[in-house]
């Protein structure tokens, strides 16, 4: 519910009759503009002059440093894996919450938000308490690569779920049963009606999930241990750059990661306008 | 033999689905509570009103007091200017609003320390008539402004669409004002959304942690939110404070969760 990134995406409706005051709507956009600019805009502008501070060598030396660059990697390759875990936990999770019956299912459906409202550094935390190296669970995983990806499942769980939920909901079972009295199995079912029309829903789900894991900085912090070349993720990279007042390469690892994240929430805005457009014949 | 086929594969994939939320969130934040509990409720209450923990207590709340109505104002505003004007600069405004979502807590504290910090773009000027904002609250207040930003204007641009102008139109050509129309027609029919953004710019600024840990500077019992405290705890191996500050905040988050739900159920009647 919180994932709504269609919303920007629905066409205008016109004023009509110039309406509501055609001066209020435009002191309030400039109002707007200027409270997103000095707290968005200029500071994020800064660290774009930041990176290139030292000239495009200094930029490129600073993204290809062995520490920065392993961090990057690792950070780029355990999101992957995690959005790849999201696809089918986050798809199934959706399924059972939307077709099946059972006692409970209410407070399960509440329960998927929970990661978007409990504080990160307690998600990280919860996580260190069970699965760490004083926790009742047969194994620690604590400090381990395993750590920062299932600290990252935690995080991002609900992106796919609440963006495949709405979909599975308004989803015509005509056709599913159509297909069943033809005698297709369940699992053809779902792999030729049902799945292609979630597409969309889980592609824009796994890329919003892909753009906070890559970001992802308080669950990780406690239980990775930020071993540096093992599991220092890239923006406890930063942190530590920024705490030894290296700015300049600071700012040219953020702008990768801005880079990246930026070109994630396109492709997101682009597959709900598809999304729509189809939707709305 | 079809239907007890389906209904068992039915049964298995309900028990991977809820087996998965079980081992990742519900039996840690579990376990947090039982550890938090296990020598009493006394202990526990003594961990969390320490005086750094009471003044964590009172930093968390400061952000929440500032940052929420800022950008409940701001959200509705926007949410308005977007829907209902025309004006030049909003094609770039509305594909640049959903950008906190996309920017990592940590870049998003370095963003603020390059333009407010001593050495900043304007940081300089205003540490010149002895205003610090960085490693200070107002740099803390800002950094939980800037990743609570998007959420007003998200609940609520939506609604708007929904709603269309006839009402408001109706309202016009009967004499009433812009102000008058805002308070009679607009707003009561928005006031779900708005409710809903504002519980999830409250979630967002209860719990942030990397952008205000970069701009805090983290000096114990003067810039640490309850978040910062509950690491600096664990840092100090003190983990029973640790696990009760986070018991706290977990608690504030099922309120939230909570009231969600209420709006939802509000929302289908």
């Amino acid at each position: 519910m919180s994932v709504r990134a269609d919303a920007a995406a629905l066409p205008a409706r016109p004023v009509r009759g110039g309406l509501a005051c055609a001066a209020g709507p435009a002191v309030g956009g400039a109002l707007a503009t200027a409270y997103i600019s000095l707290i968005v805009l200029i500071p994020l502008a800064a660290v774009v002059v930041e990176s290139t501070a030292g000239g495009m060598s200094a930029f490129w030396s600073a993204i290809t440093g062995a520490q920065a660059f392993a961090a990057m990697r690792f950070t780029v390759v355990v999101s992957l894996a995690v959005v790849a875990v999201n696809i089918l936990t986050g798809t199934l999770i959706a399924w059972v919450l939307v077709r099946d019956r059972f006692p409970g299912k209410r407070a399960i459906n509440a329960l998927i938000d929970l990661p978007f409202a409990l504080p990160t550094i307690v998600a990280g935390l919860v996580l260190l308490a069970l699965y760490g190296p004083k926790g009742p669970a047969p194994f620690d995983i604590g400090f381990t690569r395993i750590a920062v990806a299932l600290a990252l499942a935690f995080v991002t769980l609900p992106f796919v779920v609440r963006s495949v939920q709405p979909v599975l909901m308004e989803l015509d079972r005509e056709m599913e049963e159509a297909a069943a009295s033809l005698g297709a199995k369940p699992a053809t079912v779902f792999r030729r009606i049902v799945l292609p029309n979630l597409v969309p829903a889980i592609a824009a789900g796994a890329g919003l999930a892909f753009a906070r894991a890559l970001g992802e900085f308080g669950s990780v912090v406690l239980i990775s241990g930020n071993i540096p070349f093992k599991t220092e993720v890239a923006s406890v990279f930063l942190f530590g750059q920024i705490e030894s007042d290296n700015t300049a390469g600071a700012a040219s690892v953020s702008v990768v990661l801005l880079v990246l994240s930026f070109v994630l929430l396109l492709f997101v805005s682009w597959i709900s306008t598809r999304g729509v457009r189809r939707g709305g014949g | 033999m079809v239907v007890a086929s389906s209904r068992r594969s039915r049964i298995t994939l309900r028990v991977i689905a809820l087996g998965y939320l079980a081992l990742l969130l519900a039996i840690p934040v579990a376990m947090v509570f039982y550890r938090t509990f296990e020598h009493g409720f006394g202990s526990a209450w003594e961990a969390v009103t320490t005086p750094p923990a009471q003044h964590a207590f009172y930093l968390t709340c400061l952000m929440v007091v500032i940052a929420v109505p800022l950008n409940t104002l701001f959200g509705v505003g926007l949410a308005l200017a977007l829907v209902r004007g025309r004006w030049r600069g909003k094609t770039l405004v509305s594909a640049i609003v959903d950008l906190p979502f996309a920017v990592s807590p940590v870049v998003v504290g370095l963003a603020l320390i390059l333009v407010y910090g001593n050495s900043g773009w304007i940081g300089g000027w205003f540490a010149d008539n002895g205003m610090r904002i960085i490693f200070s609250t107002p740099g803390m207040v800002l950094a939980t402004i800037f990743v609570s930003l998007p959420f007003v204007v998200r609940e609520v641009v939506p609604v708007l669409r929904e709603i269309g102008t006839d009402q408001e139109e109706a309202a016009h050509v009967l004499g009433a004002g812009p102000l008058q129309t805002f308070w009679r027609i607009t707003l009561p029919a928005i006031r779900w959304g708005v409710a809903y953004g504002v519980i999830l710019t409250t979630a967002r600024s209860l719990g942030e942690f990397g952008a205000v840990a970069v701009v805090s500077g983290k000096i114990e019992g003067q810039t640490e939110t309850m978040t910062l405290f509950v690491e600096q705890r664990y840092q100090a191996f003190d983990l029973a404070g640790a696990y009760a500050a986070a018991v706290v905040l977990a608690l504030l988050a099922l309120a939230v969760i909570a009231g969600m739900t209420l709006l939802d159920r509000r929302n289908e009647t």
